[in-house]
């Protein structure tokens, strides 16, 4: 294996992409969050604005190409992940009788591969409940605040048109994309309480899933001096702390909206 | 026999110079054809080991820890010594050369002090190539410190850990040489017997430690690099392993061993605490040079605080005897090692000792006029004008936690006492060996192709060793002597071929080591070895110790005969013998401490003087000081091994002193 | 250091006949140990015990016992070394447990550490990553500069002191949940790559001794600091940062 002097040639390379695809994804989160607090926003004006938000992250071929570079990261990681995780077991296979080990360090930097298959799982129901009906499910359609006038994607109202496989038809012509209504989806969505249930437990992993993995990057990074080290754990307690908190506050206060 | 220093004509400067100038070299084509044979892996070992390696040889290299990296030099604390003069303050070869000889009380030889003097330089570059981690000042250059005997600041130190340190080079040289496959590592095998054919040294028998199998290995020659026999008192500051055996064995089938009666008792170790103990803790004597040795003046106050209810601090400055500073002022707390442990028991017996064990042993170390010192001076350096006494103790213990920090800790953790608040409790205990296997100025044993280096030998520290001065010569044998006094040797040698190991004379060695296993692993006994071995080491301590007189050295003779025969009858060693079994391992060992044993007590009863680590009570000067013979003793006294050690022959090497004159030392 | 009352202590012992019988952890009883002994003298007090009932004693790996020559392992109540924080076992003392206390003791446990007979585990690993590369190459002649000639920063000079304090004895490894021997070559790695003598070697000395690391079976990082904790000479992680960073730089420039 180490012969190899591929992209994974060492349990070192492996865990600099660990470390690279995990800062990465940190910096995801915080846009991701940063996008959906517009879902706080009540009203139309609120529904019209996420939705356009949608709309945007769509088709802006910049957040197009970012968001196949989080694809990438996200499965990168994962199977990174798994491979490091197989190699931590091989290196010892007889356990202890009898060992304390929470003696010498925390219990998410022993259960990263735990948190992460959860937080996997997490993303591929997150990706089936919103991703994919919003790309290819029977979503709802915007209209106007009047509710008589279908939307396009870029927000204007066409009076009397209808619409057929996604766009707008006026008098027979496509005038142009519809804008969909992830709005409502989410919304409705959020009415399960098991799903509410699931979306809150997956967001305590995440911030887990932080406390050791935001200056543990660093670390495997070669990023530890003695002057920054308390400055790297903070922030990585309150990012942890803090950003899955507001994610998970968000189906619950949709839920008791 | 006739016993042949070989030491080189010439005035004692150029000795060395013109010997390498003159000696017999193999080419190095040839030297692909010679293998050698290393048994131990310390400084001497390991340093010889990876520059014979270097040179071209094919080392074996044997030790029975699990890695060479744990050989006892690692636990060396203080420092190295080297003639740099850094400090300029007045050093320089002859004046290390003076010291040392001065210090092991004119019973060393001349020549070989002198060129252990003038390489000793070299080993300061050489390790600092190596990347071992001296301490350095705010320059960034090399910082000394100073040790007991001496006058100048020469010690080089990396912390409290100068012997792992420079073990660690050593180790790291050697695994240049064994991934170059120069070197062949056999950890964990114990050497059992040397192999002689035709009176020359071809081999060994080793014991592999895990699967007890007995192996014949063969060389052109066999180096012992094996370390010293404190072990033989049991408790001492050695490794649990540390043993006498291939010295030993190399003795009974030839080898003179040489004035086993020099002991170092190393006055800074931790006190003994009870019977279960095990072993001794030394306290680098590096904190001499910062701590100042006391007892209370007044006797009830000892006996007060033995009983606990007086502490330390409780003691006025005027009721504390600072007994060293007191009898020797020019030298004060930084005495030779021989000096300031004698101080110690004398205050002990006296009944001013500090410590509750059986005999009282101990005295205090107190740190806290270091601590003020540096605290004063520390508070100065930051522009504090006028601190509190809180800021000062505060300071000042930074700067001595910063020196000896290490050595604090531990002693804590075996004490439970805190020595940054309370004095050090110390006692003197058995540290180091000067005597050893005789060995000539290309230090060759009496055996053709036979070498003992380190500790092993007796050649460099005579009755006392100067701290600091251990590493200088196990470094300076392995890395700068040896292997360019073996090359003389070998040049011999380049047509023999390989040494067969089916030879007469390796059946004849592997059978009697065989036999000797058998006789342990068929002998139902009933006590352990250790019970042998702490028997041993309590009459060694009481009459062959600190102070000998010929009365206890002869009962020890005779006890120790008793104990033997004793030992063989009723030892119990558990197991079998294919298998790892450390009960095994200490059976032969201790087989050989029994028998050192008394040829060390006899060498005490006929060396009727006091010098260095040998004082009998006999010969003292009236204030109770060592009192040497040099008409009848400036000798060294090797015996030779005849069947039984009461048989052993005494041959007498007489020590010539032209450089020096032969003076009463004295540290007042 | 008065006599104080002895401990009664039970111990569950790993006993294991060889590498390659399977072991299984046995109870023994032991009176009256002063707390004053260390845990190895509690151990010599129980193989007495042993050897004057006929059995056969416990093997362990020892040797200095000052807490130097790194040979004590025994992972001691779920810890390397025991509970007492920068101790080695030979250092670790009795007062540190209760009376009455059960006490389990194992060996060292990793793929690349494999048992030799009940507490003794074979550590040659170690000593094969150091053959990679934990050396610098210049020979053994003395005929080098002078030892001043290049003076080191002081701060730099004491970091690799601290990297250069580790007695390898493999508490890192023993400690860590993936068996990752990665403090121990950081700690290597670090002495030579703080000081100028050992830069001229670095690039190829950081890439043989992780691929040596690997190929012993030894785990990756996981940067836990369980290794750091546990350590007895108290090696800071800020090695393996270093060792990264060292490994990533000669990775992208090494041919």
């Amino acid at each position: 294996m180490s012969e190899s002097r591929g992209l994974l040639k060492s349990h070192i390379v492996k865990k600099y992409w660990m470390a690279f695809t995990g800062l990465f994804l940190i910096l995801f989160l915080t846009g991701h969050l940063a996008g959906n607090l517009q879902l706080f926003m009540s009203g139309y004006a609120g529904q019209l604005q996420f939705n356009e938000y949608a709309v945007f992250m769509t088709t802006n071929p910049a957040v197009k190409l970012l968001s196949y570079v989080t694809y990438l990261s996200i499965i990168f990681h994962a199977i990174d992940g798994m491979m490091i995780s197989i190699a931590n077991k091989k290196a010892r296979p007889i356990s202890y009788a009898y060992s304390r080990p929470e003696k010498n360090s925390i219990w998410s930097s022993r259960n990263m591969g735990v948190l992460g298959t959860i937080i996997l799982v997490y993303i591929v129901v997150h990706m089936q409940n919103f991703w994919y009906v919003y790309k290819f499910g029977s979503t709802p359609f915007m209209m106007n605040e009047a509710g008589n006038a279908p939307l396009l994607q870029d927000g204007t109202a066409v009076a009397g048109g209808l619409i057929e496989n996604g766009s707008v038809f006026l008098n027979g012509e496509n005038v142009g994309v519809a804008m969909k209504d992830l709005h409502t989806i989410v919304v409705d969505g959020f009415t399960n309480p098991i799903l509410v249930g699931f979306y809150v437990l997956a967001m305590i992993a995440l911030g887990f899933h932080l406390v050791h993995g935001f200056s543990s990057a660093f670390q495997s990074l070669g990023l530890n001096h003695p002057k920054y080290n308390p400055i790297i754990r903070k922030v990585g307690y309150a990012y942890a702390i803090v950003v899955p908190a507001i994610f998970a506050l968000i189906p619950v206060y949709m839920f008791f909206m | 026999m006739k016993l042949d220093s070989k030491i080189p004509e010439g005035p004692l400067k150029d000795k060395w110079t013109n010997y390498k100038n003159n000696i017999r070299l193999v080419n190095p084509a040839n030297k692909r054809n010679i293998d050698v044979i290393v048994v131990g892996t310390g400084l001497a070992g390991g340093s010889a080991a990876a520059t014979l390696a270097e040179l071209g040889y094919n080392v074996k290299a044997f030790c029975y820890q699990d890695s060479p990296r744990r050989a006892h030099s690692i636990a060396a604390q203080g420092g190295i010594n080297a003639a740099k003069n850094y400090q300029g303050d007045g050093d320089s070869t002859y004046r290390l050369f003076y010291d040392t000889i001065k210090g092991g009380d004119y019973r060393s030889r001349e020549a070989n002090v002198y060129r252990l003097a003038e390489v000793s330089a070299n080993i300061i570059d050489q390790c600092v190539a190596q990347g071992v981690p001296f301490a350095r000042d705010y320059g960034g250059l090399l910082d000394n410190r100073s040790f007991g005997g001496v006058l100048v600041s020469r010690t080089f130190y990396a912390k409290g850990q100068t012997g792992q340190q420079l073990l660690l080079g050593a180790y790291s040289a050697m695994n240049r040489q064994i991934a170059k496959g120069k070197i062949e590592m056999f950890n964990r095998h114990e050497m059992l017997d040397v192999v002689i054919v035709d009176g020359k040294a071809r081999g060994i028998i080793a014991r592999n430690l895990v699967t007890g199998e007995i192996e014949r290995h063969s060389a052109h020659a066999v180096v012992i690099g094996s370390g010293g026999y404190g072990n033989v008192f049991f408790l001492s500051t050695n490794a649990m392993g540390s043993n006498v055996t291939a010295s030993w064995k190399i003795h009974k089938r030839g080898a003179l061993f040489a004035n086993p009666c020099y002991t170092q008792i190393h006055p800074t170790c931790v006190p003994v605490h009870g019977t279960q103990q095990s072993k001794l803790t030394l306290m680098s004597e590096s904190l001499r040079n910062d701590g100042r040795i006391w007892v209370p003046k007044k006797i009830e106050d000892a006996k007060a605080i033995r009983e606990g209810k007086l502490r330390a601090r409780d003691i006025k400055e005027e009721d504390r005897d600072y007994y060293l500073e007191r009898r020797y002022p020019s030298f004060g707390n930084l005495v030779p090692r021989d000096v300031a442990s004698r101080a110690a028991k004398e205050r002990c017996d006296a009944g001013y000792g500090v410590v509750n064990n059986d005999t009282n042993e101990g005295v205090f170390l107190d740190f806290a006029s270091a601590i003020q010192r540096y605290g004063k001076q520390e508070a100065l350096l930051k522009g504090i004008h006028n601190p509190s006494k809180e800021e000062v103790e505060s300071l000042g213990k930074k700067v001595v936690e910063s020196k000896y920090g290490n050595l604090f800790d531990m002693y804590k953790q075996i004490t439970a006492e805190n020595p940054y608040e309370t004095p050090m409790k110390i006692y003197p205990a058995v540290h180091y060996t000067m005597g050893g296997v005789w060995v000539d100025y290309n230090l060759m044993t009496t055996v053709p192709g036979l070498y003992a280096i380190g500790e092993a030998n007796f050649s460099d520290h005579g009755a006392n060793r100067l701290g600091a001065s251990a590493l200088m010569q196990g470094l300076a044998d392995g890395y700068f002597v040896l292997p360019y006094t073996i090359g003389d040797y070998l040049a011999d040698d380049i047509r023999t071929g390989k040494i067969s190991t089916d030879l007469p004379e390796f059946k004849e060695a592997e059978d009697s080591v065989k036999s000797m296993i058998d006789t342990f692993i068929n002998n139902k006994g009933k006590h352990s070895v250790d019970y042998f071995h702490k028997k041993l080491g309590l009459i060694m301590w009481n009459k062959v110790g600190m102070s000998r007189t010929a009365s206890g050295l002869k009962e020890a003779i005779e006890e120790i005969k008793v104990l033997r025969e004793q030992f063989w009858k009723e030892v119990k060693v558990p197991g079998t013998a294919d298998e790892m079994n450390p009960e095994l391992e200490k059976a032969t060992r201790v087989a050989d401490f029994l028998e050192l044993g008394e040829l060390f007590a006899r060498d005490a009863l006929e060396r009727e003087e006091s010098c260095g680590g040998h004082f009998r009570e006999e010969h003292r000067t009236e204030d109770g000081e060592a009192k040497r013979d040099d008409e009848n003793f400036a000798y060294v006294a090797a015996w030779e091994y005849t069947g039984q050690p009461s048989e052993a022959i005494l041959h007498k090497e007489e020590l010539k002193f032209e450089n020096v004159e032969l003076k009463t030392r004295s540290y007042k | 250091m008065a006599a104080e009352k002895g401990m009664n202590i039970t111990l569950k012992v790993w006993r294991q006949k060889n590498g390659q019988s399977k072991g299984a952890l046995e109870t023994y009883q032991i009176n009256d140990v002063s707390p004053d002994s260390s845990f190895l003298e509690m151990m010599d007090a129980l193989n007495d015990q042993i050897i004057m009932k006929d059995g056969s004693p416990v093997v362990f790996d020892h040797d200095c016992r000052e807490g130097i020559c790194g040979s004590c392992s025994m992972y001691i109540n779920g810890q390397p070394h025991g509970p007492a924080r920068l101790v080695t076992t030979c250092q670790l003392h009795m007062r540190e447990f209760k009376d009455g206390e059960t006490i389990y003791v194992e060996p060292f446990r990793a793929k690349a550490f494999p048992v030799i007979k009940d507490l003794v585990v074979d550590r040659s690993a170690l000593d094969r990553i150091q053959h990679a590369g934990g050396y610098i190459s210049v020979n053994t002649s003395g005929n080098t500069q002078d030892a001043n000639a290049i003076p080191i920063e002081k701060e730099k000079a004491d970091k690799a002191f601290d990297a250069a304090t580790c007695i390898g004895c493999g508490a890192c490894v023993a400690a860590c949940k993936n068996a990752s021997a990665s403090l121990f070559m950081s700690a290597k790695i670090s002495q030579y790559a703080l000081l100028p003598q050992g830069q001229v070697e670095a690039k190829n000395r950081v890439l043989a001794m992780v691929k040596q690391a690997e190929e012993e079976g030894f785990g990756p990082c996981s940067n836990t600091g369980a290794c750091e904790i546990e350590c007895p000479k108290g090696i800071s992680l800020e090695n393996i940062a270093r060792m990264n960073r060292e490994y990533l730089s000669a990775s992208l420039t090494s041919k």
